[in-house]
């Protein structure tokens, strides 16, 4: 991909992001994630219906990097299914830690295919996915 | 000043993240060296040439730490691993023998977590009461503090400077406060002994915390300073090897005297060294000519910033050689990235101060912390990048 389109990504991602702001409702699980660089803080809330993400809200302050991934992982993610959220996960995971992975399972989560140059950024780019993780047990 | 006793320096590198650590002067990597390639052995064991050779240059830093703050005797000097361990020895060595539930401890919201844990332990476990002094625009004022005080008030802990916002605080006034209240006043001075003459008797600090890598010295080493009659009732944490004169099968134990007694185990010999030769280096510059040097740099830096609107500085107003400063609308993760390509490091985020936003209302800021090796060059350097910041995602994302 063109450098310069990842960036419009990004950036389109960080500056107006998907679902930004939480709701009053009880049938949303709420989770909160914490950068081990201890500034970053999100907070994602899951709707799970028959073992499908049907909504994901957010809200928090964190970097570019961490809000574009968690807007376009809150697009990627909606009406998937846990099998689907499973494998969008580990190639996620694994397209940062370098390893064999699908783009195919991405969507736009694939700008992210570099960011192992940067090592210090990588966990911002893992940040919103370490929320999917303490909740996909419960779909 | 003095660049060239800095080897790092040589690099391609502006290095404005002096509240966190600072860099090491030649002479100090070469006492850390000597003592490793020419001298080693352990600390109070040997009859041989080199072990007692360890020992005089072991016990001369607590004379050099005595002479730096001021105390009466190196018997009030211990060696720890640096403040946060200093801290908890206090807490736990201390405090929780000589506090009840119910008695107050006075922290504030700015503190650094080094400085807040221990005191929120100590509240889970024996039931003592930590209250926060309110911040006045961030800062102590004498008067909060006076007003803070009840009659169970029992220790007044702070930051002389915080390391957040780089405020000085009023520990003059307030030492005196707790000499007349038979308040025990503790000091965390990571901060500010690096950077300002501290003088326990003119203060009246009963016990004070600081770190050697935050004043030239290696990383691992610091300073615990008590009263000598409060540091004689200070209970070791860490028992073991060199602070016991003897013991039986039985339990019968006897502990060395001061300031063995609270340094169990084979000490960071050449961390202490290392601090002795930063001590050394400090003193031949002078800590006012530091502390005038800092504030100079600080001055400069705020009258270059004022015309770029866009750079929010938070704390104008405070003496300390530190900048808390946002660029409007810009994660402050995102302009220490940003910063770091022109590799000029600052530190991002909330600097271990993680209650201050409650008063703050700003979670996280950049800090630039000044050091006397800075020079109003690297400034003009870092004011042209923060003022061309308009490309700031092309080179973060």
């Amino acid at each position: 991909m063109d450098p310069r389109l990842k960036r419009e990504i990004m950036l389109e991602n960080y500056e107006n992001p998907m679902n930004r702001g939480l709701v009053e409702d009880d049938s949303y699980i709420k989770v909160n994630t914490n950068n081990e660089s201890c500034i970053d803080n999100l907070d994602l809330m899951y709707k799970i219906e028959n073992h499908k993400i049907v909504d994901i809200r957010f809200d928090g302050e964190a970097c570019a990097i961490s809000t574009g991934a968690t807007s376009m992982m809150i697009k990627n993610l909606i009406g998937k299914t846990k099998e689907e959220v499973l494998s969008i996960l580990e190639n996620y995971e694994n397209m940062i830690h370098e390893k064999e992975y699908d783009s195919t399972v991405l969507g736009e989560l694939n700008v992210y295919n570099e960011i192992y140059k940067q090592p210090n950024r990588k966990k911002c780019a893992l940040l919103p996915f370490e929320s999917l993780r303490k909740i996909v047990d419960k779909m | 000043m003095y660049r060239e006793d800095f080897p790092i320096l040589n690099n391609d590198l502006i290095y404005f993240d002096n509240g966190a650590t600072t860099l090491k002067p030649q002479k100090v990597i070469d006492a850390v060296v000597d003592y490793y390639s020419n001298y080693t052995a352990n600390a109070h064991r040997g009859d041989y040439d080199n072990s007692l050779k360890v020992d005089m240059k072991y016990e001369e830093v607590r004379t050099k730490v005595k002479n730096l703050i001021n105390c009466d005797s190196e018997k009030e000097i211990i060696f720890t691993s640096g403040t946060t361990d200093s801290l908890n020895r206090i807490v736990f060595g201390y405090m929780k023998h000589y506090l009840h539930a119910g008695d107050e401890v006075l922290i504030t919201k700015a503190e650094h977590a080094s400085n807040v844990l221990p005191w929120l332990e100590l509240e889970k476990e024996i039931g003592i009461k930590v209250k926060y002094i309110p911040l006045e625009n961030h800062l102590v004022t004498i008067e909060n503090v006076k007003n803070s005080i009840t009659e169970k008030t029992k220790v007044i802990s702070l930051a002389h400077i915080t390391n957040v916002l780089g405020d000085v605080r009023p520990v003059l006034e307030i030492g005196k406060l707790c000499r007349d209240r038979h308040i025990l006043f503790v000091v965390d001075g990571a901060q500010s002994v690096p950077h300002i003459k501290v003088d326990v008797k003119q203060l009246n600090i009963d016990f004070l915390a600081f770190s050697a890598h935050k004043m030239l010295g290696p990383t691992g080493v610091g300073v615990l300073y008590g009263r000598y009659e409060l540091l004689e009732q200070l209970q070791p944490t860490i028992v073991g090897g060199g602070m016991n004169s003897s013991f039986t099968s039985t339990g019968e134990v006897e502990y060395k005297s001061l300031p063995s007694r609270l340094e169990a185990g084979t000490p960071n010999i050449a961390g202490v060294i290392g601090m002795g030769a930063a001590i050394d280096y400090l003193m031949s510059i002078g800590i006012d000519t530091i502390t005038e040097y800092e504030r100079h740099l600080k001055h400069y830096f705020l009258e270059k910033v004022k015309d770029i609107p866009k750079v929010i500085v938070y704390n104008q107003d405070v003496e300390g050689g530190l900048i808390a400063f946002n660029i409007d609308g810009v994660f402050s993760q995102d302009t220490a990235v940003y910063l770091n390509h022109y590799h000029i490091c600052v530190r991002a985020g909330n600097h271990c101060a993680k209650i201050l936003k409650e008063d703050l209302l700003v979670k996280n800021t950049c800090r630039i912390s000044f050091y006397f090796y800075n020079t109003e060059e690297e400034i003009d350097k870092l004011i042209e990048v923060l003022r061309n910041s308009e490309d700031i995602f092309k080179i973060v994302l």
